[in-house]
């Protein structure tokens, strides 16, 4: 069967890979987010294996609940995208400064 | 070589090869749908793991609802491709560095683990056993508060995402709830006193008594 540091490893480049994600896309919020779900799946990828590897569910579990808070934060994400090209016409991270003081 | 490594290499070969295309290609569309790739891969990949509810759960709410979210979102929105690019291959050598030394560094520790031991295979689980069975006697008993505590979460994100995105059109005519509540009895009926009609009648003809014409319906709002 497979060893658990093929799925460390494995979740490891995917953590790095959106790590690069977010850096190169900065002005792009959609990718942005993307790149957020990847990580999330990197992260839930070793808690699974973790769990599997350790004969304990509750990794399983937590994997459960993040996925029910990342799928929370995607559709507020989204929304809050939505909202923002309503009122500004563009979703271009240069246009949102009208917080600055 | 077992049939489950050679998977596991496949798999992993294209979900690594899905997430850079999520991250490097033009169209964030074309990205949507390599982040779909990328989502069914790793549900395989768990699928080798024996966690077939999860597996099914990333398919069923990530491939099938928050993926198709965001194409909606990203079909919907009127993007200037040209403008958001600007500034991407300027960042890579930075990118590049600080991602490549994250790799080497997590990786490193994971080598160093596995010469301790760390890499031995992992066992199947025994004949009969159901992940879904097992996760649901977990969930509803040792994690059943937060498991209340995700549906409320969940619950608020419906709620907010609405109300951010709900827009209200001038043209339209709405109701006011709180206002159709709010009204007293009132507001509505007015009772008038009059003269009886019949004791009058031989008289000469009256105007029409004063209360008449008032707003005795109930209908009209005010």
């Amino acid at each position: 069967m497979i060893p658990l540091n093929h799925y460390l490893v494995l979740g490891a480049l995917l953590f790095a890979i959106s790590v690069v994600g977010i850096f190169m896309n900065r002005k792009n919020l959609i990718v942005l987010l993307m790149a957020i779900e990847l990580m999330l799946l990197a992260v839930n990828m070793n808690f699974i294996a973790f769990s599997h590897a350790l004969g304990d569910l509750s990794g399983q579990v937590f994997v459960f609940f993040i996925l029910t808070v990342a799928a929370a934060e995607s559709a507020i994400g989204l929304a809050i995208l939505v909202a923002l090209f309503r009122n500004l016409r563009s979703i271009h991270v240069d246009d949102l400064g009208s917080l600055k003081g | 070589m077992n049939l489950p490594l050679v998977l596991f290499w496949v798999y992993g070969a294209i979900l690594i090869a899905g997430a850079i295309a999520v991250i490097l290609v033009r169209n964030p569309v074309h990205a949507a749908l390599f982040l779909v790739l990328s989502f069914f891969t790793a549900a395989a990949l768990w699928i080798l793991l024996y966690a077939e509810f999860l597996a099914l759960t990333l398919v069923l709410v990530y491939v099938g609802a928050v993926m198709v979210l965001f194409l909606f979102v990203v079909m919907m929105l009127d993007i200037n491709l040209e403008r958001l690019r600007e500034g991407f291959w300027k960042s890579l050598p930075l990118a590049g560095i600080v991602g490549v030394l994250m790799a080497i560094e997590m990786v490193a520790l994971l080598a160093r683990g596995a010469a301790t031991g760390g890499g031995a295979p992992l066992a199947a689980p025994g004949a009969g056993y159901s992940n879904t069975r097992a996760l649901g006697m977990v969930i509803y008993t040792d994690y059943v508060f937060p498991f209340e505590i995700a549906a409320v979460i969940l619950l608020v994100a419906i709620v907010s995402a609405i109300a951010l995105t709900l827009r209200s059109r001038k043209e339209t005519k709405y109701q006011d709830p709180h206002s159709q509540l709010s009204v007293h009895a009132s507001d509505r009926l007015k009772i008038v006193k009059m003269a009886s009609e019949g004791l009058s009648s031989e008289s000469s003809p009256q105007p029409s008594p004063k209360g008449e014409g008032a707003n005795v319906g109930g209908g009209v709002a005010k």
